[in-house]
């Protein structure tokens, strides 16, 4: 079932509002004035904006260190993430948490946290409530390739498959798990194979492209939405930044190993440009319209950090609050 | 036979350690993720693929659990394995094998065997980087039975504890902080170790001894400083072990000078604080001229905002200011 116009313009501007809010922390990260880790999710918008796109708004979503993306699509407030990037009282975790920690429970994005792998059996139980309650919901747990060396995902995966438990195990697999490549993690590249043998559908799709993701999700949805869940879904996509920051080597420490001509490679493979193509080959907006969406969102961007920069920094006095719920 | 010795790095002195145990032990491994990327752990394995080789010096998956629990069945075959965890909270999926199998394994099998196996964690904090990223866990790790816990705070010790992590016939968890990584010290060239279990005072004084680890001994010794003129004097002790403790140097420390602070870059609640001051409270009550103060972590997790930071990380100012509360009254400073 191909979507129709109005989604894939939703697709579009939801990928262009990550990029252009992705892009737009470079500079501030370089004068430190953002200094928390950031990782940045430039290259791999598609993943986050096929998935969410799928989902209600009361599903859940878990994701990781590298989460900016799946905040957004699932129906973030830009100004709210960019100022815990800026680590201010404003922020949606009120200065806290910083960029690994993004969390909306209104709009169904439960929380992101940077121990690799530690959030998928969170996903999971979330998963196991809906289905307790039948409530229909269903929960998304996003990973890297490098949460497949934790055994708690395959605990997971079994678990899911036994129960038979609304969950869709997003694995973007942008071939680097910090400094080492795939390669030099596991002997296997085709990561969706590890839902098999729990019984678990799975299957990879080409995660720079939208409309493939974004169909293959809404398959797994319903599926999961029928009773018939797990799914395992593998995206292939590409960080075009370095692990951390915007690009490691600019910051001089080297640690970003990857190959000119590799990154070239999926430059090419860009997933805003592929949609971008898409949209005026089938005459589905016009390049005018197109510019207007980036125009709308360059300048959403910049009021987010507008709001950021004018939001105070949490107060000292409140450094203990927040520890239990009083 | 003169010892030779230079300026040299804590990281660069761990590198040292790491290097001439080796050189020397065949059997000695190293295994952990980032041991190919100064990312990770600095410049502490610089080199060591190079002289050793992958088959030694092994860059892994991100598995903590099992490759904390690989390095001590390695142990337990006739290795020494040095399992590293580039950041402390890492290591809480490595719980398990550390604490369940690693700590009791000598034990619940009478005796019979040992864990040669070291668990290097690193502390890493600040910077924003939040609840996840920031933790000192060593509390955690010293109180479990069977495990010993070294905190070094020079570059001296930093190298000297490892090699001595390394020979010790048990398993031990090397915490280092990379607040300290570029702190200098007169470090030997040659290999030589720091006894386990053995603290040492880094500066005499009269009126008050402060017990610390880690990067708090230097904040300790700069308050010191700082109190100087104002007539207080200081005494600094280095734990450089927290398990098993220098119960004796600490005694004799609080004993000569009546007072106790004790500062500890972890949390208060069942922390190693409260635990030195049940020490000191269980033998020399009758010493002390006024209560103990304990400088640590406030119980709660650590806050990413600059602004929160700088209120919750531990300075020497935290520490001038509870000696004053303490001893300014006495000598009516
Ligand atoms: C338990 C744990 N071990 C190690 C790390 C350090 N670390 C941060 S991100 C990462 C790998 C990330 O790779 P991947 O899961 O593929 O996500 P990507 O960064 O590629 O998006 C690692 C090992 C961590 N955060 N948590
Ligand atoms: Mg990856």
């Amino acid at each position: 079932m191909k979507p129709d116009s109005n989604t894939v313009i939703d697709l579009y501007r939801t990928m262009v509002r990550i990029r252009v809010c992705e892009e737009s922390f470079i500079a501030p990260i370089l004068s430190r004035e953002i200094r928390c880790p950031v990782h940045l999710c430039t290259g791999q918008e598609a993943v986050a904006a096929g998935v969410c796109a799928a989902l209600e708004k009361e599903d859940y979503i878990f994701g990781n260190h590298r989460s900016h993306g799946h905040f957004l699509a699932k129906g973030g407030k830009m100004h709210e993430m960019v100022a815990e990037v800026f680590c201010r009282e404003t922020g949606c975790s009120r200065g806290r948490g910083g960029s690994m920690h993004l969390v909306d429970p209104s709009i169904g994005m439960m929380g992101s946290a940077p121990i690799v792998a530690g959030t998928i059996p969170l996903a999971l139980g979330a998963a196991l409530a809906a289905k307790t309650r039948n409530d229909g919901r269903v929960a998304v747990s996003f990973f890297g390739d490098g949460a497949t060396g934790e055994g708690v995902l395959c605990e997971s995966l079994n678990f899911a498959a036994l129960k038979k438990l609304p969950i869709l195990f997003v694995c973007e697999n942008n071939l680097y798990s910090t400094h080492l490549p795939i390669d030099e993690i596991r002997v296997s590249r085709k990561i969706f194979e590890l839902g098999i043998p729990f019984g678990e559908q799975s299957h990879r799709v080409d995660g720079n492209d939208v409309l493939e993701v974004h169909g293959a999700a809404r398959k797994a949805v319903d599926l999961c939405r029928k009773g018939r869940g797990p799914v395992f879904l593998e995206c292939m996509t590409y960080r075009m930044h370095g692990h951390v920051g915007p690009d490691d080597n600019i910051q001089g420490s080297h640690t970003d190993i990857r190959p000119p001509a590799e990154i070239e490679k999926w430059r090419r493979k860009d997933p805003i440009k592929r949609i971008e193509r898409h949209i005026l080959k089938k005459r589905i907006a016009s390049l005018r319209e197109l510019k207007e969406i980036q125009a709308q969102a360059e300048n959403e961007v910049l009021e987010a950090q507008d709001f950021a920069r004018n939001s105070s920094f949490p107060k000292k006095e409140e450094l203990s609050l927040y520890v239990y719920k009083n | 036979m003169s010892i030779k010795t230079r300026r040299l790095t804590y990281s660069l002195a761990i590198n040292e350690a790491l290097t001439q145990m080796m050189e020397r032990d065949p059997s000695v491994i190293l295994i952990g993720q980032g041991v190919k990327s100064p990312w990770y752990v600095g410049n502490t394995a610089q080199g060591l693929i190079k002289k050793f080789g992958e088959q030694r010096v092994i860059d892994t998956p991100v598995s903590e659990n099992a490759m904390t629990g690989a390095a001590i069945g390695a142990s337990l075959a006739g290795m020494r394995a040095i399992a590293v965890h580039p950041r402390m909270d890492f290591m809480l999926y490595a719980f398990d094998p550390i604490v369940n199998e690693a700590a009791n394994w000598s034990y619940m099998n009478g005796g019979k065997v040992s864990v040669p196996v070291v668990f290097w964690g690193v502390i890493n904090r600040g910077g924003e980087q939040a609840a996840q990223h920031s933790q000192a866990l060593h509390a955690m790790f010293s109180h479990a039975p069977g495990l010993k816990v070294v905190m070094p705070s020079t570059a001296y010790d930093a190298k000297g504890l490892m090699v001595a992590a390394i020979e010790d016939d048990n398993p031990v968890v090397y915490v280092d902080d990379r607040w300290l990584y570029n702190t200098e010290d007169d470090v030997p060239e040659e290999l030589y170790s720091v006894p386990i279990g053995k603290g040492i005072v880094r500066r005499e004084g009269k009126d008050v001894s402060v017990i610390a680890s880690s990067y708090l001994v230097g904040e300790a010794v700069k308050a010191a400083s700082t109190l100087e003129p104002s007539g207080i004097d200081v005494e600094v002790v280095d734990l450089r072990t927290v398990k098993p403790l220098d119960v004796d140097l600490i005694l004799a420390s609080v004993e000569k000078t009546g007072r106790a602070v004790i500062v500890d870059p972890g949390w208060k609640m069942c922390g190693l604080a409260a635990e030195i001051s049940a020490v000191i409270s269980e033998n020399s009550i009758g010493c002390l001229k006024s209560p103990i103060r304990r400088v640590t972590l406030p119980d709660i997790p650590a806050p990413a905002s600059r602004s929160l930071e700088e209120n919750y990380y531990i300075s020497s100012r935290n520490i001038v200011d509870t000696i004053m509360q303490l001893v300014g009254a006495d000598l009516k400073i």
